[in-house]
């Protein structure tokens, strides 16, 4: 079995319900079931690594995929990848998607009445590097409604995915903004039930990292879990 | 005003673990690659298709789900070179896929059946690989393994088989077919597939 995950001075997320019922599409994909704890295995404690064959350095780089500049607010989100121990997580893939800057997915199953941009898809990638860090360039998405409930609205969010060094520490989140006025009615956002782990997804505005006359920036640390019990620490050299 | 409304306070986020949200509706065109659900290469001796449907509450298959795998190749041995995105040639082996559902809620990957692999402690457990399916809907991933119907002695002394009640246990096997196995995944309901807690959320 898993060793009990020592206590740190960070905490681990506690609220381990997949049923919210609020967000309505939880009810019929939440199970139901206590989960199992598994034996720390091999195949669990590894994970695919990531070179620099995976990404290409315009990856990082949202606003640069069409034949012009997307309209929106140009942006810069960076951050560090840590463990719950506080140690750099080297060379993890990122991968991220996003609407336009009208609210508008590129998908097909979006279909509400915004404007595409031809310039704007909306998906990058990255590698952290040497110290955990990472950073994209892209423009501020919109909100956008959904049909959850009457009148609701998504605040403005980008997604991450992460794998860090193991299986055990994917993590699949949403990076907010600061000050958004949609948070009081958004079932996603606080399906994190406690506020202090729920402000974690908020970004920090971070005037240190803009670019004069060209992008505001916004800095998103993200920390992993599930690593306590892994055997190659920094396997990933 | 709104049918759900939540207190919004100028608490500060406390440090710790970043917490996960939903893969959302949206992520087709930024996760899923024509290359993810080929774990081997198109010349990989004994490689197999391994397919299923992820399915809710209801019984309907979820169109929306997201399936990723990672597993040792034949001989237990994990692969230690970089790259997930490209395809695999001759009889190469990546170790790790992923495959977006269908709109009926099937995926399917084409891959090879583990060696064993020990637990920290050196337990011998059974040939399986590590999946997890993130969908709409779903807070977090799942996470659950693949066995094979075809391995009953080892099955029956893995350590974690052993720990599920038997009459559930059944969902953690995939079942031979034709060309490889089938392994579906129930969200929720009395068919409930097994999911793990493996440490992090």
């Amino acid at each position: 079995m898993f060793e009990p995950q020592p206590k740190g001075s960070l905490e681990t997320t506690s609220d381990n319900s997949y049923f919210f019922p609020d967000y309505r599409s939880t009810a019929f994909r939440s199970p139901g079931k206590a989960l199992v704890m598994a034996p720390a295995g091999l195949t669990e404690l590894t994970g695919p690594k990531f070179g620099h064959g995976d990404v290409r350095d315009s990856d990082a780089d949202l606003t640069a995929h069409g034949s012009g500049e997307p309209i929106g607010e140009r942006i810069i989100v960076h951050g560090r990848v840590t463990d719950s121990e506080g140690r750099p997580v080297r060379n993890t893939l990122l991968e991220v998607w996003q609407a336009n800057s009208a609210g508008r997915y590129i998908h097909q199953v979006d279909q509400h009445p915004a404007p595409l941009d031809p310039n704007f898809v909306g998906a990058g990638r990255c590698l952290s590097d040497d110290d955990g860090h990472y950073r994209f360039v892209s423009i501020k998405p919109g909100p956008y409604p959904w049909k959850n409930h009457t009148n609701a609205w998504r605040p403005a969010h980008i997604h991450f995915s992460l794998f860090g060094r193991a299986f055990t520490q994917r993590l699949v989140t949403q990076m907010y903004f600061p000050g958004d006025p949609l948070f009081f009615q958004d079932p996603i956002y606080n399906s994190v039930r406690d506020e202090r782990a729920r402000k974690r997804m908020i970004a920090v505005y971070d005037h240190a990292t803009t670019r004069p006359e060209w992008a505001t920036g916004y800095r998103f640390d993200i920390v992993l879990g599930g690593t306590q019990a892994t055997p190659f620490e920094d396997g990933d050299a | 005003m709104s049918e759900y409304t939540y207190e919004v306070t100028d608490v500060a986020a406390s440090p710790g673990q970043t917490p996960s949200q939903t893969v959302g509706p949206f992520f087709h065109y930024a996760l899923p690659y024509d290359a993810g659900p080929r774990v081997a290469g198109p010349d990989r001796p004994l490689a197999f298709r391994l397919s299923g449907r992820v399915v809710d509450g209801e019984g309907d298959g979820v169109p929306d789900a997201l399936v990723e795998i990672w597993q040792a190749d034949e001989q237990g041995r994990f692969v230690t070179e970089p790259g997930v995105y490209a395809e695999v040639a001759g009889a190469g082996f990546r170790g790790f896929g992923r495959c977006a559902t269908d709109p009926d809620g099937w995926f399917e990957l084409r891959t090879v059946k583990p060696g064993c692999v020990p637990t920290v402690e050196g337990r011998q457990q059974a040939p399986h690989i590590a999946m997890s399916v993130f969908a709409r809907g779903m807070l977090r991933r799942v996470v659950t393994r693949v066995y094979f119907d075809d391995e009953a002695d080892a099955n029956a002394a893995d350590p974690l088989l052993a720990s599920v009640d038997e009459e559930r246990r059944a969902t953690l096997v995939a079942t031979g077919t034709d060309d490889g196995y089938r392994f579906d995944v129930h969200l929720q309901g009395d068919d409930e597939t097994v999911f793990l807690d493996v440490g992090a959320r």
